[in-house]
C-alpha cells in the first residue's frame, strides 16, 4: 500500500513518467560497423544509405566530444548503449492502426496523443516515434491529395530517395560536430516532410517522440524540405519514462525552406527531468538547423523547453537566400538540478536578411540556466538586422542564470541590437497579486506566464494551452 | 623561438642579483610559457583576436633580451604641457625616472621588488612571460588618509632604438585606507614592431580610490597587451578610461574584484580606429559580496579594415545579493570592411540583481546626417559631429575635470 501511494506521489511529479512492459528488438550492445549494418538491414536501406552512415562513423571515430559546455556530466561510454530498440511487433510493418499493437495505442492514449480516427476531430497529423521507429503515421491518404509527403524517414529513404539524397546531410553535413555525426552514423527514424510548390498545408504536422526501452540511445532525424512558395507549422512533442539513469537524445533536424517558403517549427519537450535529487534524467544533446536557401523564405524556431536533465541546443538558422528571415523565440525553465545551455545561431549570409531572437530563461532550485548565442553577418549580408532579446528569471539563490551571447558585424550596412537582463519577482508583483487572493504559487504561475507571454502567443493554439500549464506544472514548489 | 627565448632569458637572469629559488620561480613560468606558446584563438577569451598569428604576421621573430645597462636620454618635451603632474618614465621598457615631486615625501612610499619575486597569477600564458622576464618591478604604496596633490602620468615611451623586441613591465601599488591616485599612462612610441606585454596589480584599502586613465593615442606599429588587476575592499571605488586607438594591435584587460561592501567599479572606453587596427578591451567584473555596483560603457569608431573585439563579464556570486551591473557597447562601422565582435556575458548566481548588458553596432544614421546637411552642414561635418557626439559621451563620464579637459583636448573633441 505504502508502495503504492509512492508511484501516484511520484506520477503527480511526472505525469508521462510511466513505461510500457512491451518486448523489444535490439541491436546489439555498443557501438561499431556491425551495428550500424545491422540498423541499415532491418530497415531494408538502400546501399547509399549504407554508405552514407558509414562514412559518418569513420569521422565519428576522429572527433573529439566537446566540453566547452556549462553543463558537465559524467562521461558516457558509447559502447555501453542500446542504438536500436524496437516493438517486437514492429518487426512486421503493420498495414493500419487496427493492426497495432494494442499496447502501443494505449501508450499513446496515455500521453494524449490521438492516433486513431477520432483524431481526425482535433486536425493534426500526427508521427508517433516509439523508442527507435516510427509507429503511425495518421492522415496520410489526406496529406497524400495535395502532393504532400510525410511519413517516416525510413520510409522516404525507400520510396522518395531522390529527395532523401537530395536533401539529407545539406544542411547538417556529416561532419558536422560529435553528437551530429554520432547521429548520421546510426540515426534510426523519425519524421520526413516534404511540401510541394505552392502548397500551403492544411493542418499541423506533428512528430511525438517517446523513448521507453531503458539503456537506449534515442537518434532520430528529421528532415523538413518546404518547396518554392509553400508554407507548413510543424510541431514536436516528447516525454520518457522516469528511469534512474540517466539517457542519451541526440537528434538531428534539418530543415530546408526554398524560395518563397516558409517553415515554422515549434517544440514542447517534456522530457523526463529527473527526480527532486538531480538523478536520472535525459541528455537533450540536439543538433537543429535550418536552411533559408531561398529568397524570401522564412524558418521560425519557438520552442518551450522544461524538461531533460541537461539541455543542450542550439537551433540555428542560416540565413543564405536574399530578403530570408529567421526567428527564433524559447522559453526555457529549469528547477531542481536541471541544467541548459540553450540558444541560437544566426549566419546572415545573403542580403537584406532579418533574423529576431526573443528568448526567455526561468530558473529555480539548484539549476543552472545558459543562453549562448551567435549573431553573425558576413560582410556579403548587406542592408541586414537583428533584434535579440534576452531575458533571465531567478527563483533564489542556489540557482544561476548566464547570457553568452557572441556578436559578430562584418558589414556596415547592418544593425545589431542585443540587450539582455536578469531580474527576480519582485516582492510588490507578488503582493499585489497576493492582496487579490491568489496564493503565492498561483501568483508565480501568473507573473511567470507574462513574462513568458511574448513566446507562448507564438506557438500554435493546441500547444500555447499545454505549454502554459507545463510552464506552471514546472515550477511547483520553487516558490517559498 | 624557443631556443631564443631560452638564450634570452638565460642572458635576463645572469645580469639580476636573484637567489637560486627566485630563479627557479622564474625558470618554472617561463616553461609554462613555452609549454603554452602565445595565446591563439583556440582559447576562448582570444576567440577574437588571436594573438600568436598577430605576432607572427606583424613581427616574426621576436627577440626577449633587452639590455638595460645604458641609461636612456629623458626627453622634457614629450613632457605633457599646462598639467602639473608626477611621473614615472619608461623609455624602451626601461625605468628612468620615478618622480613625485609634488607629494609629501614620506606619504609615498617605492619599493623595489626586482630582486624578490613576487608572481602575477592570471591564467593566461602571458602572465608566465611576464613572470619570467620582468627585470625591474616597483611597488608605490600611497600611505594612510593621503590623497596625492597632482595625477601621476606614467609615460610608456619607446624610439627607433628597439625593433621585434618583447617588452615586459610590471608596476605594483597599494592604496591604503582612505587614500586616492589619479593616474595617466601615456603611451608614446616612435619605435616599430614591438611587443609590449604590461601589468599593473592595484590592491585598494577601505575607502581607496583609484582613477586610471590608459591613453594610446599616437600612431605607431606596435603590439600591446595591458592587464590590470584591481582588488576592491570595502567603500572602493576604481574608474578605468581606455582610449584605444594608436597601436597596430591593442587588448586591454580590466579585471575587478569587488570584495568589500559598496566597493564599485567604473569601466568606459573608447575605440577610434582606422587601417588595419584590430584592439580588444575585455573587462571581468567579479561581484563577490552584497551591495556593490559596476558600469561599463564602450564606444566605437570603425574605419578602413580595422576590427574592434569587446567582451564584457559580470560575474555575480551567489552571496552577491543587490547587485547592480550594467553593461553597454555601442559600435558605428564607417567602411564595408570594418568589424565589430562582442561577448557581453553575465554569469549569475543570486537573484536580487540587477544586471543588464546592450550592444549594438551598425552605420551612422543617415536620418542624422540628412538633418545636419538640412542646416547647412557639409557631408563631413555633420559626419564628424555626429561621431565627436556619440565618443564625447564616453568622455563625459570621467569624473576627474582636469583629466577629462586634458583628454578631450588630446582627441580633438570639441564640445
Amino acid at each position: 500500500m505504502e508502495n503504492r501511494q509512492k508511484e501516484i506521489d511520484k506520477l503527480k511529479d511526472y505525469k508521462y513518467g510511466f513505461s510500457t512492459d512491451i518486448e523489444n528488438t535490439k541491436a546489439p550492445k555498443g557501438l561499431n560497423e556491425d551495428v550500424i549494418k545491422f540498423i541499415s538491414n532491418i530497415k531494408k536501406e538502400p546501399q547509399w544509405m549504407l554508405e552514407f552512415r558509414l562514412k559518418a562513423y569513420e569521422r565519428f571515430k576522429q572527433l573529439k566530444e566537446p566540453d566547452w559546455q556549462k553543463p558537465k556530466y559524467p562521461n558516457i561510454d558509447y559502447q555501453d548503449l542500446y542504438y536500436y530498440s524496437a516493438p517486437k511487433s514492429m518487426d512486421k510493418k503493420p498495414k493500419s492502426l487496427d493492426e497495432l499493437d494494442p499496447k502501443l495505442l494505449e501508450t499513446y492514449k496515455k500521453l494524449g496523443i490521438p492516433l486513431q480516427e477520432q483524431a481526425r476531430l482535433n486536425g493534426i497529423a500526427v508521427d508517433a516515434v516509439f523508442d527507435s521507429v516510427s509507429v503511425a503515421t495518421t492522415f496520410r491518404e489526406e496529406l497524400i491529395k495535395q502532393g504532400i509527403i510525410f511519413c517516416p524517414i525510413s520510409e522516404a529513404i525507400q520510396n522518395h530517395p531522390e529527395l532523401v539524397k537530395k536533401y539529407l546531410g545539406s544542411v547538417i553535413p556529416l561532419t558536422d560536430h560529435f553528437f551530429a555525426t554520432l547521429n548520421s552514423a546510426v540515426f534510426t527514424d523519425g519524421s520526413f516532410v516534404y511540401i510541394p510548390e505552392g502548397v500551403r498545408c492544411p493542418m499541423e504536422l506533428s512528430t511525438y517522440f517517446r523513448i521507453n526501452a531503458s539503456n537506449t540511445g534515442q537518434f532520430e532525424r528529421t528532415l523538413i524540405i518546404a518547396d518554392k512558395g509553400s508554407y507548413v507549422s510543424y510541431l514536436e512533442g516528447c516525454t520518457a519514462p522516469m528511469r534512474d539513469e540517466n539517457q542519451l537524445h541526440a537528434a538531428n533536424v534539418e530543415l530546408v525552406a526554398l524560395d518563397d517558403a516558409e517553415i515554422k517549427y515549434s517544440t514542447v519537450q517534456n522530457w523526463y527531468p529527473g527526480d527532486k535529487d538531480g538523478k536520472g534524467g535525459i541528455y537533450n544533446f540536439v543538433t537543429k538547423r535550418g536552411l533559408c536557401k531561398g529568397k524570401n523564405s522564412k524558418i521560425s524556431w519557438t520552442q518551450v523547453e522544461t524538461g531533460s536533465a541537461i539541455t543542450w541546443k542550439y537551433p540555428s538558422c542560416i540565413l543564405k537566400g536574399d530578403n530570408s528571415v529567421g526567428e527564433f523565440y524559447s522559453i526555457a525553465i529549469t528547477n531542481n538540478y536541471q541544467k541548459a545551455d540553450t540558444g541560437t545561431k544566426m549566419i546572415h549570409l545573403g542580403k537584406n536578411t532579418k533574423s529576431k531572437i526573443i528568448s526567455k530563461g526561468i530558473s529555480a532550485g539548484f539549476s543552472d540556466m545558459t543562453y549562448r548565442g551567435l549573431v553573425d553577418i558576413s560582410s556579403k549580408a548587406s542592408n541586414s538586422n537583428n533584434y535579440t532579446q534576452c531575458d533571465s528569471l531567478l527563483m533564489g539563490n542556489k540557482c544561476g542564470a548566464h547570457t553568452v551571447p557572441y556578436i559578430k558585424n562584418k558589414n556596415s550596412d547592418s544593425n545589431i541590437a542585443h540587450e539582455a537582463t536578469t531580474s527576480k519577482i519582485s516582492e510588490e508583483q507578488l503582493h499585489y497579486c497576493q492582496q487579490r487572493g491568489l496564493s503565492a504559487e498561483e501568483a508565480v504561475g501568473l507573473i511567470v506566464n507574462g513574462f513568458c507571454k511574448e513566446v507562448l502567443q507564438q506557438l500554435p493554439m493546441e500547444f500555447a494551452v499545454e505549454a502554459q500549464k507545463l510552464v506552471g506544472i514546472s515550477l511547483e514548489g520553487s516558490v517559498g | 623561438m624557443k631556443e631564443q627565448l631560452q638564450k634570452d632569458f638565460d642572458n635576463t637572469v645572469k645580469n639580476l642579483n636573484l637567489s637560486q629559488k627566485d630563479v627557479e620561480i622564474k625558470k618554472f613560468s617561463l616553461d609554462n610559457f613555452l609549454n603554452k606558446g602565445f595565446p591563439n584563438r583556440k582559447e576562448e577569451d582570444w576567440k577574437f583576436s588571436d594573438l600568436n598569428q598577430i605576432i607572427k604576421k606583424n613581427i616574426g621573430e621576436l627577440s626577449f633580451y633587452n639590455d638595460y645597462t645604458y641609461t636612456n636620454k629623458v626627453d622634457t618635451s614629450e613632457f605633457v604641457d599646462g598639467l602639473e603632474h608626477n611621473k614615472i618614465v619608461f623609455i624602451n621598457g626601461r625605468i628612468e625616472k620615478i618622480d613625485f615631486d609634488y607629494e609629501k615625501k614620506e606619504q609615498i612610499e617605492i619599493i623595489d621588488q626586482s630582486e624578490t619575486i613576487n608572481k602575477f597569477e592570471n591564467n593566461n600564458s602571458l602572465s608566465d612571460l611576464n613572470n619570467a622576464l620582468t627585470n625591474k618591478s616597483f611597488k608605490i604604496v600611497i600611505k594612510k588618509s593621503y590623497q596625492l596633490v597632482k595625477p601621476l602620468i606614467i609615460y610608456h615611451t619607446s624610439n627607433s632604438k628597439i625593433w621585434s623586441k618583447n617588452i615586459n613591465l610590471r608596476l605594483d601599488f597599494e592604496l591604503e585606507e582612505d587614500s586616492s591616485l589619479r593616474l595617466i599612462d601615456l603611451f608614446n612610441d616612435t619605435s616599430e614592431k614591438n611587443f609590449f606585454n604590461i601589468f599593473y596589480d592595484f590592491n585598494l584599502k577601505e575607502n581607496a580610490i583609484l582613477k586610471n586613465y590608459k591613453v594610446d593615442k599616437q600612431e605607431n606599429k606596435n603590439i600591446k597587451y595591458s592587464f590590470n588587476n584591481i582588488e576592491q575592499n570595502k567603500n572602493t571605488i576604481s574608474e578605468t578610461f581606455i582610449l584605444s586607438s594608436g597601436s597596430n594591435f591593442f587588448k586591454s584587460e580590466i579585471n575587478c574584484n569587488l570584495k568589500g561592501e559598496h566597493s564599485s567599479a567604473f569601466v568606459n572606453g573608447i575605440f577610434s580606429l582606422d587601417n588595419n587596427k584590430h584592439h580588444e578591451i575585455r573587462t571581468i567584473v567579479n561581484h563577490l559580496t552584497e551591495n556593490t555596483k559596476s558600469y561599463q560603457l564602450i564606444k566605437s569608431v570603425l574605419e578602413d579594415s580595422s576590427k574592434a573585439a569587446y567582451q564584457g563579464k559580470i560575474f555575480v556570486n551567489s552571496d552577491a545579493q543587490k547587485t547592480d551591473g550594467y553593461q553597454l557597447s555601442k559600435a558605428i562601422l564607417l567602411n564595408k570592411d570594418s568589424e565589430f565582435n562582442a561577448k557581453p556575458e553575465l554569469e549569475i548566481y543570486a537573484d536580487d540583481v540587477k544586471c543588464s548588458h546592450g550592444s549594438a553596432s551598425g552605420s551612422l544614421n543617415e536620418d542624422s546626417i540628412f538633418y545636419l546637411m538640412s542646416r547647412g552642414l557639409n557631408y563631413n561635418q555633420a559626419r564628424e559631429l555626429l561621431i565627436n557626439g556619440f565618443l564625447l559621451d564616453v568622455v563625459e563620464k570621467i569624473t576627474d575635470s582636469e583629466i577629462k579637459n586634458l583628454i578631450k583636448n588630446m582627441i580633438g573633441i570639441k564640445e
